[in-house]
């Protein structure tokens, strides 16, 4: 029971008329990597939005490490411990990777409300032990990223991840926009992340990224969890039917 | 491996691998202009530019010129330390010369003196309020760019209208209000001590203290680090936590603040105010800004480039009289440098994006 550290009960979401998610019950334990997938408009980014309080949840429950949680926005969810690394990479270009990765909670010496100063160095360092903990390789952490490849700034955002002790990550499609080289650099993170026994929520139309990475499957269609798998138990045929809607998990009848 | 390359895991960040801060680019660019100068003034006058070829001074510099040249800057340098922070966030602020107007007026009605060579001041704003003691028409003053500050930050935060819009608004604002003030009157007479803030070279050394201590705060403090994210990306600092409309009120806030100090300096220095004070210095605050290599596009530049940028901006003005170039085309040289500025800034980026 315990070492559940996400649960939502009947988590649903309406924009005015549109159900984007309805009664969502999921659970991941702790070090579990649970991939979700669905079709586009299925209501995974939507239930992500939830967890992370970018948007408050029409109705149900959200228990995060044995408690339930109700966050006023996605800064009190990743103090408690969920980091999010979004779709549409969340990077200011013209700043460096510790100033990245320390967005909207730089460390300070001094706190002087807006004015407070900046402890660079430390930022600096953590910076430094995020990167050596997913092996990323960058050249210099103290030029603007922009200048950086497409995986090593999807890289630079899941560093964030490591530098802060998550307790559980959420990735919205890491390597939709990536290279084949890239995408296997951060696959090489998602590997090290699970070596080290940290929670993870991948939501990925990749197929084989699935099969090859995660521990279990969760499939949305038309804003209900429609299927959850057990990645040693199921093939991709078997899931797209879950997706296409050709077939349907037993215990989600009433999803249909 | 370098001495301080961290070699683990081919994370370094190694000095030789930084790239050149953009600053220096604007620093030879003025070297570059005072060369021209230099050259032309030895070719059309017979003269250095600002070298003592007369052995009028003890030193080797032409003095005054120098001095000229600082002191013209320093009152829009001051606000162009406020735009340069309002352009890093990825806004533009039209105002700023509409609030020196108005800020000068309501400054100078609270510095007046009660008695001019013995007679009762004949140009006296309110009567009673004469001979207050300085620290009233900088709290005035000070307040009335903090209001006009919170408007435009407030507008462009809340109600989401682009900046350009907001800030005209104010500067349309601002200057009618300046008129109003005093019907169009200028006020004159200030105390002794209200005409000491702008004595001799006081401007120059204001601008030079406001400049190190935004050049402090945008470097190294959370302020700054949000102004820059937001200019950069600011779906990103949204979403990273940061709150992006409250910064953004305090950003135009601080701008105007910075321009309602111009005024007072401004106001000081020439002993009257006058509504149509301040008219077109925002864009010559932008000019300066946009010359020492801060992006409009947000994100990118300095307080250090944009002193640079005002040294430029000076120099080339100073540079203009000095070769006895007619005034006409002095402000039209002016209008093509600010769009050569951001002809180059926008070439950098394409150079910068190609390298990737």
């Amino acid at each position: 029971m315990s070492d559940i550290i996400l649960e939502t009960r009947d988590l649903t979401k309406h924009y005015g008329g549109v159900h984007a998610l309805e009664g969502a019950n999921f659970q991941i334990h702790k070090g579990e990597h649970v991939a979700i997938m669905g079709d586009n408009g299925a209501g995974k980014s939507t239930f992500v939005r939830q967890i992370t309080a970018v948007e408050q949840r029409t109705r149900g429950e959200v228990i995060f490490d044995g408690k339930p949680v109700h966050f006023a926005g996605p800064i009190e969810a990743r103090e408690a411990g969920i980091e999010t690394v979004f779709q549409n990479l969340a990077l200011a270009d013209d700043l460096d990777v510790p100033s990245n990765l320390f967005l909207g909670r730089e460390k300070v010496k001094f706190n002087l409300g807006p004015f407070s100063i900046l402890d660079r160095k430390a930022m600096r360092e953590a910076t430094m032990a995020g990167l050596v903990k997913t092996g990323v390789k960058i050249p210099n952490i103290m030029n603007p990223i922009r200048n950086m490849s497409g995986g090593q700034r999807q890289c630079v955002a899941i560093a964030r991840t490591a530098a802060f002790h998550s307790k559980l990550t959420i990735m919205d499609e890491p390597t939709a926009a990536l290279g084949v080289q890239e995408t296997a650099q951060v696959e090489n993170i998602i590997k090290t992340l699970k070596e080290q026994g940290e929670s993870l929520i991948l939501i990925s139309h990749n197929m084989r990224q699935v099969f090859d990475l995660m521990d279990r499957i969760v499939v949305f269609r038309r804003g209900r969890i429609c299927a959850n798998l057990n990645v040693r138990d199921t093939d991709p045929q078997d899931v797209v039917a879950y997706i296409t809607g050709a077939k349907t998990g037993a215990e989600y009848a009433d999803a249909v | 491996m370098s001495q301080n390359s961290h070699g683990i895991g081919g994370l370094t960040f190694d000095e030789k691998k930084k790239v050149r801060a953009p600053e220096w680019n604007v620093f030879f660019a003025l070297i570059l202009i005072v060369a021209i100068f230099e050259a032309l003034g030895f070719m059309l006058q017979g003269q250095s530019f600002l070298f003592d070829s007369a052995g009028r001074f003890d030193s080797i510099f032409n003095e005054a010129r120098l001095k000229i040249i600082i002191l013209q800057v320093a009152i829009v340098g001051i606000i162009a330390i406020g735009s340069t922070q309002v352009i890093i966030l990825g806004g533009i602020d039209l105002s700023p010369g509409s609030v020196v107007g108005l800020t000068a007026m309501v400054a100078m009605s609270f510095a007046q003196v009660a008695e001019v060579n013995g007679l009762a001041n004949p140009k006296l704003m309110f009567d009673g309020i004469a001979d207050l003691p300085v620290i009233a028409p900088l709290v005035v003053g000070i307040l009335c760019g903090v209001l006009a500050g919170l408007v435009n930050g407030a507008l462009i935060a809340y109600t989401k209208i682009p900046p350009f819009i907001a800030t005209l608004g104010m500067m349309v604002t601002a200057r009618g209000a300046a008129k109003w003030w005093s019907k169009g009157q200028p006020i004159s007479f200030p105390t002794e001590s209200y005409a000491a803030i702008g004595e001799g070279m006081n401007p120059v050394f204001i601008f030079i203290a406001l400049a190190i201590l935004f050049h402090l705060i945008l470097t190294y403090t959370v302020y700054g680090k949000h102004t820059y994210a937001i200019g950069s990306n600011e779906q990103a600092s949204r979403m990273s936590g940061i709150n992006v409309e409250r910064h953004k009120v305090l950003v135009y806030t601080i701008a105007a603040t910075l321009a309602a100090l111009a005024a007072v300096v401004l106001s000081s220095k020439n002993l009257t105010a006058q509504a149509g004070m301040g008219v077109m210095y925002e864009l010559d605050a932008i000019a300066m800004t946009v010359i020492g290599g801060v992006s409009l596009s947000g994100g990118r530049g300095s307080i250090i480039g944009t002193v640079i940028g005002s040294l430029i901006f000076g120099v080339i003005i100073s540079g203009f009289t000095f070769l006895k170039l007619d005034a006409y085309y002095q402000e039209m040289v002016k209008g093509a440098i600010i769009v050569g500025a951001v002809v180059l800034d926008q070439w950098r980026q394409t150079r910068a994006s190609a390298r990737l």
